[in-house]
């Protein structure tokens, strides 16, 4: 444990819950608006791989970006006109599409597999990264790690302060009401499908072409949509707890590798589920929490509850379900 | 009447298959490979001769006994995902048996403890995920989902600790079992005719379960209308484990041949993604029995006939994925244009 240290601890788990961030607030902004994309596991592998390619093939790192997030807004409309227009099960479209994607990475991939790409190179913040313990944590990290701290705040901000994020969370509680008011809920809803796909895309990229660099197979990066899809319902669909919520993962991640090294007799494979039982564990404190019996036993202790009031939440009510205008 | 609906069965299934081909040739011509060649590999890969049309029987059997078990779970509503999961609780179940009849005298016993302790092993990790739900308040897919890493998980554990090979511990998994230990399949075939005809049986059964039987009338009511059931004294949520447990019971029956059939082992990936997979066939079907077994027959065709192209065209296999996820995507748009159709077009 000689060579532990917390500086290195905390660095990678802010690098390692960028993507994460990014892709579990681009899933918010649309399940927010009412959609379920669960298409996000496989879209973000096919757009590491469309990001990687294309910058690979073209040299910049911001073509492949901006494919990385075309791709994700292209199978996110895909799920969107599906499952909006058509009136399909969101959850079977989503899925079919997770395992389709998948598959399409790694078939279009396959003669970019173990090459050496361009790759996001951290960003030195001057005299910032100087100060001790702080400005290697914090100042001396891929541009990713920024863009996703940016982004915690812009959706807040989007979300809960501004009119068009009033209309969004509208149409995912109450269609029929926004329909009154003169919002086209499935015109919205498509857009913030589309938004939130293009997000997933870039935290594709974000993998591809800095936190994982490079392609392969597997690339490393499997289940990690889920692991996002997830936090979105650990964060009860606010996009601060899910920023809590993906460091929390990360952190966990971090932790998982660093006793590797402790057992090395353990293969890493275990270390990688991890997250997973826990995942499921909070999950059902969450649920356990909205029980009766235990909210007045929660009423007799002031502090406690302040404290699970911020851990409740509900989904929003029109998720998942398909808005007809009659 | 039943002539027209025929025709509409038909004129759907060519439209399917219509817009499947049409986009695989685009994508095929898109990495520059020849579309022709490519389809030709495929189906002489799979149909080309006896042994390997016997190698297809070989995915179709778990694959088929993974949708319908799915198909028993979507009845009361469910998402079971964990299926992937629980072939791989009910693979290890199958071999910790199998580990007790090393030296036994009697191996044909020890065959069927091991498929029955396999199917038992799944059926209780289907039980934990419908209890989450059930009880937890847990999303199944979330709760599936999660159970199925945490099965991967454990699988690897097993493989490279307490199970590991004399010596050397490594993915190539655990020690082969003896001939003794396998279930035997006639000459000239690779497929077990047990396993074969084990599962020919189960469609049948399932059929009148589902479609006959006061269970399958119970299942179908409380995936329609849970409230309503409540009133007739019945309990979803035992309805829903029931079901979650059959489904995980036949996955794990699935895991089990894999291990007494096919490897002959445990190794990490004895799942080979037939859980998954098994819920693209029942979508395909539309939730219906009657189509799962040809669905999962091509489908199995796909996954046997790719293995081809790596060697023969430098494609990677996925192909057979993403043409069974166009197939999926295909159908789906296909039956939700129809209901659009029938719900007349107001406001399209």
């Amino acid at each position: 444990m000689s060579d532990f240290s917390l500086v290195i601890l905390f660095a990678s788990v802010l690098a390692t819950a960028a993507p994460l961030i990014i892709a579990a607030l681009g899933e918010t902004i649309t399940e927010k608006a009412g959609v379920i994309n669960l298409s996000l596991d496989g879209s973000l592998l096919l757009a590491a791989m469309i990001g990687f390619m294309v910058s690979y093939e073209t040299g910049s790192l911001i073509m492949g970006f901006a494919a990385a997030a075309l791709t994700g807004a292209l199978v996110a409309i895909v799920v969107g006109i599906f499952g909006i227009y058509l009136g399909l099960l969101q959850v079977a479209v989503g899925f079919a599409l997770t395992l389709m994607c998948k598959d399409l990475a790694y078939f279009l991939g396959n003669p970019y597999s173990r090459l050496q790409g361009p790759q996001m190179l951290s960003v030195k913040i001057p005299l910032l990264s100087d100060i001790p313990f702080l400005g290697p944590v914090l100042f001396q990290q891929p541009l990713m790690v920024y863009l996703a701290l940016l982004l915690i705040a812009a959706v807040w901000w989007y979300l809960f302060r501004t009119e068009r994020g009033l209309e969004l969370r509208a149409v995912g509680e109450n269609p029929e009401a926004a329909y009154t008011r003169g919002i086209d809920p499935r015109r919205k809803q498509l857009l913030y499908t589309a938004i939130g796909g293009a997000l997933i895309g870039i935290a594709g990229a974000a993998y591809s072409l800095g936190i994982k660099p490079g392609w392969g197979r597997p690339q490393g990066i499997e289940g990690l949509g889920w692991i996002a899809l997830a936090i979105v319902i650990f964060g009860g669909w606010h996009p601060l707890k899910v920023a809590l919520g993906a460091y929390l993962f990360a952190f966990l991640q971090v932790i998982g590798i660093t006793l590797q090294g402790v057992w090395p007799s353990v293969p890493a494979q275990v270390f990688q589920v991890a997250p997973f039982p826990l995942m499921i564990f909070a999950l059902v404190m969450i649920n356990l929490l909205q029980r009766e019996s235990v909210q007045g036993w929660v009423s007799a202790h002031p502090l406690l509850q302040t404290l699970i009031r911020q851990l409740q939440c509900s989904p929003p009510r029109a998720l998942g379900k398909s808005y007809r205008p009659d | 009447m039943r002539m027209q609906g025929l025709k509409r069965h038909l004129f759907e299934i060519g439209l399917i298959l219509g817009m499947v081909v049409l986009f695989t040739t685009l994508l095929l011509s898109l990495v520059g490979a020849s579309p022709l060649e490519a389809f030709s590999h495929l189906f002489a890969g799979s149909l080309g001769s006896w042994a390997k049309f016997s190698r297809v029987l070989n995915v179709w059997i778990p694959l088929t006994l993974c949708s319908i078990g799915l198909l028993y779970a979507f009845r009361t509503g469910l998402w079971n995902i964990g299926v992937e999961g629980q072939v791989v609780m009910g693979a290890i179940g199958a071999t910790a048996v199998l580990r007790l009849g090393l030296e036994a005298s009697h191996p044909l016993f020890y065959l069927l403890a091991a498929l029955l302790m396999g199917m038992a092993f799944a059926a209780l990790w289907a039980l934990f995920a419908g209890w989450l739900k059930v009880r937890g308040g847990v999303h199944e897919i979330f709760a599936g989902l999660g159970l199925n890493f945490v099965a991967m998980g454990f699988v690897l554990w097993v493989i490279f600790g307490p199970w590991k090979r004399d010596g050397i511990a490594s993915m190539s998994g655990t020690q082969p079992f003896p001939l003794e230990l396998w279930f035997p399949s006639l000459p000239g075939w690779r497929v077990s005719p047990f396993a074969l005809g084990l599962t020919l049986a189960i469609i049948l059964l399932t059929a009148w379960v589902l479609y006959r039987s006061r269970i399958g009338l119970n299942l179908d009511a409380v995936g329609r209308n849970p409230r309503a059931v409540r009133l007739f004294g019945l309990s979803p949520s035992r309805y829903m484990l029931l079901a979650i447990m059959v489904s995980g019971a036949l996955a794990g029956l699935a895991g089990g041949l894999q291990v007494t059939g096919i490897y002959h082992r445990l190794i990490p990936s004895i799942s080979s993604g037939y859980g998954y997979l098994g819920l693209l066939v029942v979508m395909l079907a539309n939730f219906r029995l009657a189509p799962v077994p040809f669905i999962a027959l091509f489908f199995a065709a796909l996954n046997v006939g790719s293995i081809q192209l790596p060697m023969m065209m430098q494609l990677d296999s996925s192909l057979a994925g993403v043409i069974q996820g166009a197939c999926v995507l295909s159908a789906l748009l296909v039956f939700g244009l129809r209901t659009l159709r029938k719900r007349g077009p107001s406001d399209e």
